[in-house]
């Protein structure tokens, strides 16, 4: 059902919105929200600054912005869309040309006091549009080869000018985003199973490749596949962080050391403790009682968000936030592997806990767009 | 636009079912999550508790030991040698200013040296150990290991330093290494991460640059175990790294040695190759400096002098010194000609002094001119008419290919830093470069090596083991790397005809064995080992009809930077040519007078292996040379004291 189809007359409206909102959703995202500032406060050794304080303050901006952006129909966003994408991809073309250069990648577009990195919004506006475009096409063409190969064209575009920057973290979340909202929409398996045999088919055809005169990849750019695959092989690089921070998780045992009594966290012995790391410090000072409860509360945004989803009869709204949903799961998942070891260390932060500005603003907002699905859902 | 209830309805329950399928796959992959954390957190605790309360692991690399490098006879020229330095880690240090406090009272501390250390502390990885004072005497190693306890994060390091023995002699062939730079590291693709060690050193320039992945080796890693106060309890594991290639290069450090003390002060260059394999034997250019001083970075009192001297001591003056060949080029000019079969050895060209050439003259070298001249005349007294007459009948490009055959205006392949390519010019290098018509008074400058013209001391050499050989020889300067042989230089036939070749050769043979030749003062008297050679003489300022009617001034009336550059090319023995070489004054006057006297004295260095016999000069000479050689043992054994490490 498109909302073109249902009266808009049992849709709540003005100020009563509020009280339509998905409350337990924000009540959760401010409970992982609150978990972020709490460890921002221990790693910074029991201060509010550097970290804490401006985390909060930037919470607050977004919690309101959420509900702004919840307050606003359904239907106008699902118009904005195509604005949005475009405009994305535009500021993507913006950075390419005249962003700044940072830690080694071109990211972000300096305004003023305000970094943009648009590529942050990328991941929010193909859901957008991605979503749009399969609430606009009729079910029955939606595994017709012309009519998938649009959607993929709309998520290579921004892929590859991410990849660019060079930000390889953000460009396989963005596919993984995509390909994942393509799957929801209903893309026959045949699809799916098609491009993962031929990923397949070009990983193993590479590492055949290796010693061979006809070698598809330099010496060089084996190995540093080697070190992304197995960091031990690069011990004062990506592995001493691994080393590390299994040695912080380790440490915490069951219940933890403690709040603020975690050692590992604060020896400097990890340059990113507070941002990509920060769940060594949780782990560490909490144990895997702390880290366990943590995974229980994005396990329960999850769920809600999948449940705000299927009782909602507008394919967008559905889509949008089940979009939304996945983006937030990668996220975590990500970083929580590679905290564990479990995958190579990408720059990717832990969402609401991470310390970062543009990436909760952004997270928020988009949360803010299921809030608005959630409230204008046909009845 | 509706859509049918049904289809909407189909469309949602397949939207619910995928979300359903995708839930459960975001809820498994937690679960896995959630067990991972269980593994670490609980199965593996007491584990890693451990790790964390009593030790910490650190892993270090293993800088490789740099690969030597040896000439012909294995006598070394660049070697490792220990060095002490104190360094801190900052992470066990906690205060760094008090234990760098602490650390003044035990040894001495440069205040430079200590305020570049806290910079660099403050830059570093915590990990990462920073020196504080370099080139420690054992006594400070001792008194620092000593105090210990006091110290938190202070240890001794032992590394090992590069040293070049031989001192000047081999800078501008083995160069150098130094500190790590950044625009070291930017300049690579893929930085080693050995690089990022503290004091590493990388080859700067010439064969130590040109080889480094071959010197450098492979680092190795070590993990530690250790405590609070820093100290190294255990080795956890240990990977070996790999060291570096030893290379021997074909230089004979004997006579590399005594050319350096030929030549003195004087700034010139000396190239001598083998001609039978291509070995570069001796490559020295002078004045040199001391490339030992370079390695630890060099004050600016040192360098200043080298930068702003006149003689650029700094310049490697065989390969990167580009000069006008003058008349050691007109062998080309003659083989061009022989070979497009334009002039026979035996046509002949009158010499009235000078050539009018598009209502201009160009004059001959000697002003009253040399009357009937052939070939052979031609070399021997290097009459210039002659060769303005045979380039303006074969033309530019047939000379410029020439010049090429024999290695000329071509870039070499040598792991030298800065190797120049030369300049045979045509007509579309002219309309390229300077956007202009060629003249024919280019061809008239370049017949004689002058106007564009110009090649390297090098370049001369192996075009000189080209004409003694006629073949393809190729410089080789790498003789072995790992006791692995490398490929000889000794090349293809070069295809030109024997009986021109010869031809050229002779008239080679009668400039220095011929009375009226123009080098017959620096002949060999012994048979077996005449030289054949070519004097060149190339200007650097122009000579203007008025002063040419006032009588060109002399060259020992000009100033140093105006005087003429002073050529000789010869090989020897004539009849089974050993060893080509070339000598270049700079500034040095005329190629008979300042050239060629150097040329054989290394030439006979050279075939005898050591110092000649006095009987091999002839015996007006005798006298004097007996004297200059008296001069030049007080030298040499100097050389040897530098080297204190004989192989």
């Amino acid at each position: 059902m498109s909302y073109l189809e249902y009266t808009v007359k049992h849709v709540p409206t003005g100020l009563r919105k509020i009280l339509h909102l998905n409350w337990p959703l924000t009540v959760l995202l401010a409970a992982v929200s609150g978990v972020g500032f709490l460890m921002l406060y221990s790693v910074a050794g029991g201060t509010f600054t550097p970290w804490a304080e401006p985390q909060m303050k930037r919470f607050a901006l977004g919690l309101v912005l959420m509900i702004a952006v919840g307050m606003v129909p359904i239907w106008l966003w699902r118009n904005l869309a195509g604005v949005a994408y475009f405009g994305t991809v535009f500021l993507l073309v913006a950075v390419d040309l005249f962003g700044a250069v940072g830690m080694g990648a071109q990211r972000w577009i300096e305004l003023g006091s305000f970094r943009l990195q648009p590529s942050e919004l990328m991941k929010i506006t193909l859901v957008m549009m991605l979503a749009a475009y399969y609430d606009w096409l009729p079910a029955k063409k939606t595994s017709r080869p012309l009519w998938v190969l649009l959607p993929l064209l709309l998520i290579i575009v921004p892929t590859f000018l991410v990849l660019k920057q060079p930000d390889l973290g953000t460009a396989i979340l963005l596919m993984a985003a995509g390909g994942g909202l393509m799957f929801l929409a209903g893309v026959h398996w045949a699809y799916f199973a098609v491009v993962a045999t031929a990923g397949l088919g070009l990983v193993t055809a590479v590492f055949q490749s290796r010693g061979t005169p006809w070698q598809l990849l330099k010496d060089y750019q084996f190995r540093r596949i080697d070190t992304f695959i197995d960091p031990s092989t690069d011990p004062l690089g990506a592995g001493y962080h691994i080393t590390q921070s299994k040695i912080a998780l380790g440490s915490g045992g069951w219940t933890g050391r403690g709040f603020m009594q975690g050692t590992q966290s604060r020896l400097n012995f990890l340059p990113e403790k507070h941002t990509d790391f920060i769940f060594t410090t949780l782990a560490e000072e909490f144990g895997f009682v702390g880290g366990f409860s943590l995974l229980g509360l994005y396990a329960l945004i999850i769920l809600f968000c999948i449940a705000s989803a299927l009782i909602n009869k507008d394919r967008f709204s559905s889509l949008l936030t089940l979009g939304i949903a996945l983006n937030f799961f990668l996220f975590f998942a990500v970083n929580m592997s590679m905290v564990m070891g479990l995958a190579p260390v990408v720059g990717v932060p832990l969402p609401l806990v991470s310390y970062g500005g543009s990436a909760m603003l952004v997270l928020l907002l988009a949360f803010g767009l299921i809030q608005s699905a959630h409230v204008h859902r046909p009845r | 636009m509706r859509r049918s209830r049904a289809d909407s309805d189909a469309s949602h329950a397949k939207l619910s079912r995928r979300a359903a399928l995708l839930g459960g796959v975001q809820l498994l992959f937690m679960g896995g999550l959630a067990a991972r954390m269980n593994y670490l957190q609980v199965d593996q605790a007491d584990q890693f508790r451990l790790l964390a309360e009593e030790n910490r692991i650190n892993i270090r690399l293993i800088p490789p030991s740099r690969g030597e490098i040896f000439d012909r006879n294995g006598v070394r020229l660049a070697q490792n040698v220990p060095s002490y330095r104190i360094v801190i880690v900052r992470e066990d240090a906690d205060d760094v200013d008090a234990v760098m406090d602490q650390l003044s009272q035990v040894i001495k501390l440069d205040p430079e040296m200590r305020e570049r250390a806290l910079a660099e502390i403050k830059r570093s990885a915590p990990f990462l150990p920073v020196t504080v004072a370099d080139n420690v005497s054992w006594d400070d190693v001792s008194r620092v290991s000593v105090n210990t306890p006091a110290l938190p994060g202070v240890s001794p390091e032992v590394g090992l330093t590069r040293v070049y023995p031989r001192g000047s002699d081999f800078a501008h062939i083995v160069g150098r290494v130094g500190r790590v730079s950044q625009a070291d590291l930017d300049a690579l693709e893929d930085p080693d991460a050995v690089l990022r060690i503290p004091r590493f050193q990388i080859g700067k320039i010439n064969v130590e640059a040109r080889q480094e992945s071959l010197l450098r080796g492979v680092a190795g890693t070590k993990q530690v175990e250790v405590n609070a106060t820093g100290r190294v309890m255990r080795e956890l594991a240990r990977r070996e790294g790999q060291s570096g290639a030893d290379l021997q290069l074909t230089i004979d450090s004997k006579l590399q040695n005594y050319v350096q003390a030929r030549l003195g002060t004087e700034s010139a260059a000396v190239v001598v190759i083998d001609c039978e394999n291509g070995d570069l034997v001796t490559s020295a250019s002078s004045p040199s400096y001391d490339p030992n001083l370079f390695v630890g970075g060099i004050s600016s009192a040192d360098y200043n002098p080298l930068l702003e001297s006149k003689y650029r001591p700094l310049v490697n003056k065989t390969v990167q010194g580009t000069y006008p060949p003058g008349s050691t080029y007109k062998m080309m000019v003659a083989l061009a000609a022989l070979e497009a079969g334009i002039a026979g050895p035996d046509d002949t060209t009158y010499c009235p002094g000078f050539l009018e050439v598009g209502g201009r003259r160009f004059h001959c070298w000697k002003r009253a001119g040399h009357g009937w001249v052939d070939l052979e005349t031609s070399l021997e007294q290097s009459c210039d008419v002659y060769y303005y007459d045979l380039a303006l009948k074969v033309g530019i490009e047939k000379i410029s290919a020439m010049a090429n055959r024999f290695g000329l205006g071509i870039k070499h392949d040598l792991p030298l830093s800065s190797v120049a390519a030369g300049l045979a010019p045509t007509k579309q290098w002219k309309q390229s470069a300077r956007g202009a018509d060629w003249v024919i008074g280019d061809t008239v400058n370049a017949s004689i090596g002058q106007g564009f013209t110009l090649s390297s001391p090098l370049q001369l050499a192996l075009m000189t083991a080209r004409i003694a050989t006629n073949r393809i020889v190729t410089p080789r300067l790498i003789k072995s790397i790992d006791g692995i042989e490398q490929p000889s230089g000794a090349g293809d036939p070069l295809g030109i005809s024997e009986n021109n070749i010869r031809k050229v050769r002779k008239g080679m043979q009668v400039v220095v064995n011929d009375r009226r030749g123009t080098a017959y003062r620096s002949r060999i008297i012994a048979d077996d080992m005449r030289m054949a050679g070519k004097t060149g003489t190339s200007q650097v300022r122009n000579i203007t009809a008025a002063e040419r009617a006032r009588g060109v001034s002399r060259n020992e009336d000009l100033p140093w930077e105006r005087r003429d550059h002073a050529l000789f090319v010869a090989f020897a023995p004539y009849d089974k040519p050993r060893y080509a070489l070339s000598v270049l004054v700079e500034h040095g006057g005329g190629g008979s007078a300042a050239a060629a006297p150097i040329a054989r004295d290394v030439m006979l260095q050279a075939l005898y292996g050591g110092e000649p016999p006095l009987e091999a000069y002839p015996t007006a000479d005798r006298d004097r040379i007996a004297a200059q050689q008296e001069q030049l043992r007080k030298i040499q054994p100097q050389a040897a004291i530098n080297g204190k490490d004989q192989a």
